[in-house]
């Protein structure tokens, strides 16, 4: 350190705060200010149930192969479309607008530990994704006959594919948001990826009924995998078949969403602004 | 080599191969307050932004609080305060209160304020359960001011703090300067109100162009102090002015002339404003 402590008077002999009180400040910001804004509470948690809304009310009654209905299928899908949404979409967007304000200037001004920040994202992250699973499960039992899991097994793979599946989306959400430029068109380039990438990988349509290409593609990114994993959880065993690998393959979920994570978490770290490229 | 809380050699920026600082040198001393004046672009903002540790400089030492601001840590940061010239995140979609805003920044650092004294010392106790999106400009401003001083910097910085001011908050605002600077807290202060450079530097150091022109005690800036003064008074045939360097001797004689009261007597030196605008080469 080059820093003079002796001669500086105040600010000397005062422990920095910890890491620990500093993460529950950010948390607490995060969270409250998430719950203040109408229009981010009504996107993330109100759009995955109005989908699930209407695409019950539209095909629900629908038998898949297996003896599955729709209904069930389409929960299964949400539920890893509700979780990319709260991480990967919410992060890639939200960081470059406060990148823009200047929110990220101003924290980097102070001494408060960089690794607080990311804390506070994840506790939100979590919290949204709670939630909207919670809400996600209650609006499927209560109108569309929703069976839960019903064995440890498989509330076991529901945790892991969720827990695992949602840490691979924040760290690549916090590393496509380095690539966007700045905070007005952060949803513009963000949302269509969403939406293309819950088409490719078994949200909307059945996925094995998707084009053999299609697939391919898609089985390049986490959320296929993670719809994937939410099917293990949410459909009958018997069903496995029915998956182009004719398998859950849970061993290859938890392998392509490990290597995701370590690919975000390289590319996040290495990238991160705090700052506008065009603030000098 | 102990006193300086700022101390600055041959600051260079480029913009696209352009310079925007051009060979700066600065010093501030500790419990010193300090005054960039200088108009639109001369390169205030980013001189005070590079001695924050924002912007990479291009050439030149730069030292603040014994410290390159290029390679500061958290250590480091705890020392200073930084009212930054333009931030939106307040205005734009900031749903927290005025406390919750100071009481979260007052966490990061290792010997806050209480918040509410912050919140108190820039005058917007009334407002402090108010959400800081709801305020108006000024009192956003002031919540900023806040924001900089809550973690009782040794060092703060203030890129034109009282814009959007009313002449009240500008008084008051000058009374919490007074305030710091006297439990002696070093101020480096860029405005474009020279009364207000006037009433609280120490020192101004006026730049233009990436240069700065010249530094001193805001009364003898620009030779003010001994430069020619100007004597206005209304004479039979109309208004006249005369200026001289013997001020004195032109009252007396008037006196003389008119036997008692000279109408509408003034002697003025030129002001800040008339010795500013002189300095970065304005025709005015
Ligand atoms: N990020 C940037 N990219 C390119 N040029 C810049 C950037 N920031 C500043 N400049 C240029 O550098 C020069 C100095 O700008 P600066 O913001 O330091 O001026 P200033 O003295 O603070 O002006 P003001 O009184 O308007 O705030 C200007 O010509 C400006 O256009
Ligand atoms: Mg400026």
């Amino acid at each position: 350190m080059t820093t003079t402590a002796g001669a500086t008077g105040t600010g000397t002999g005062h422990r920095p705060p910890s890491l620990l009180s500093v993460s529950r400040v950010r948390a607490r910001v995060e969270l409250l200010t998430f719950l203040r804004e109408r229009e981010a509470v009504i996107f993330t948690f109100a759009f995955p149930i109005i989908l699930l809304v209407i695409f019950g009310s539209v095909f629900g009654r629908q038998e898949l192969e297996g003896g599955v209905s729709f209904a069930q299928y389409f929960v299964a899908g949400m539920i890893a479309a509700g979780l990319f949404g709260s991480s990967f979409q919410n992060l890639a967007i939200a960081i470059p607008i406060e990148r823009d304000s200047g929110a990220l200037k101003r924290l980097a001004g102070t001494p408060m530990p960089r690794s607080a920040y990311f804390v506070g994202k994840v506790v939100l992250v979590a919290v949204i994704a709670l939630v909207q699973n919670a809400l996600l499960l209650l609006i499927g039992v209560l109108f569309y006959d929703l069976d839960l899991p019903g064995s440890a097994g498989r509330w076991l793979t529901y945790a892991w594919v969720s827990v695992l599946g949602v840490t691979a989306c924040t760290l690549l959400g916090v590393a496509a948001a380095s690539a966007v430029r700045n905070g007005k068109t952060a949803p513009a380039v963000i949302s269509p990826i969403a939406i293309v990438l819950q088409f490719i990988s078994g949200v909307f349509f059945v996925f094995s009924d998707l084009p053999a290409w299609m697939q391919t593609i898609a089985s390049v990114f986490p959320l296929k995998w993670m719809t994937q994993g939410m099917r293990s959880v949410f459909l009958p065993d018997g069903y496995a078949t029915q998956e182009p690998a004719g398998a859950w393959e849970h061993g290859r979920i938890a392998l392509v969403l490990a290597i995701w994570s370590v690919v975000g978490l390289v590319v996040a770290v290495r990238t991160f602004r705090w700052r506008n490229k065009a603030d000098g | 080599m102990t006193d300086a809380a700022i101390r600055v050699t041959g600051l260079r920026k480029l913009y696209q191969g352009r310079p925007a600082v051009d060979g700066v040198d600065l010093e501030v001393h500790r419990g010193e307050v300090f005054s960039l004046l200088g108009p639109n672009g001369a390169g205030k903002s980013t001189t005070v932004e590079i001695l924050e540790g924002f912007r990479r400089r291009d050439g030149g030492d730069v030292r603040v609080l014994g410290t390159d601001p290029a390679h500061a840590d958290a250590a480091w940061k705890a020392r200073i305060g930084i009212v930054l010239q333009r931030v939106d995140d307040l205005a734009q979609s900031s749903e927290l209160t005025v406390r919750e805003w100071v009481g979260s920044m007052a966490a990061y650092f290792p010997d806050p304020r209480p918040p509410d004294e912050a919140i108190e010392m820039v005058g917007l106790t009334g407002k402090r359960d108010a959400r800081a999106s709801s305020l108006s400009g000024g009192q956003r401003r002031r919540l900023d001011v806040a924001l900089g001083i809550v973690g009782r910097p040794e060092l703060l910085f203030l890129d034109e703090p009282t814009t959007g001011f009313d002449p009240e908050a500008r008084r008051q605002f000058w009374g919490l300067i007074q305030g710091l600077a006297e439990a002696g807290t070093t101020i480096l202060l860029t405005t474009h109100y020279l009364d207000e450079a006037e009433h609280l530097a120490d020192r101004v150091a006026v730049i233009s162009a990436g240069r700065i022109v010249e530094v001193g005690p805001p009364a003898t800036l620009g030779g003010r102090a001994h430069a020619a003064a100007t004597v206005r008074w209304l004479d039979r045939d109309g208004p006249r002015a005369v200026t001289t360097d013997v001020p004195t001797q032109v009252v007396r004689e008037l006196a003389a002339r008119f036997d008692g009261e000279v109408p509408e007597l003034v002697v003025e030196r030129p002001s800040l404003e008339d010795v500013y605008l002189r300095m970065i080469g304005s025709p005015a």
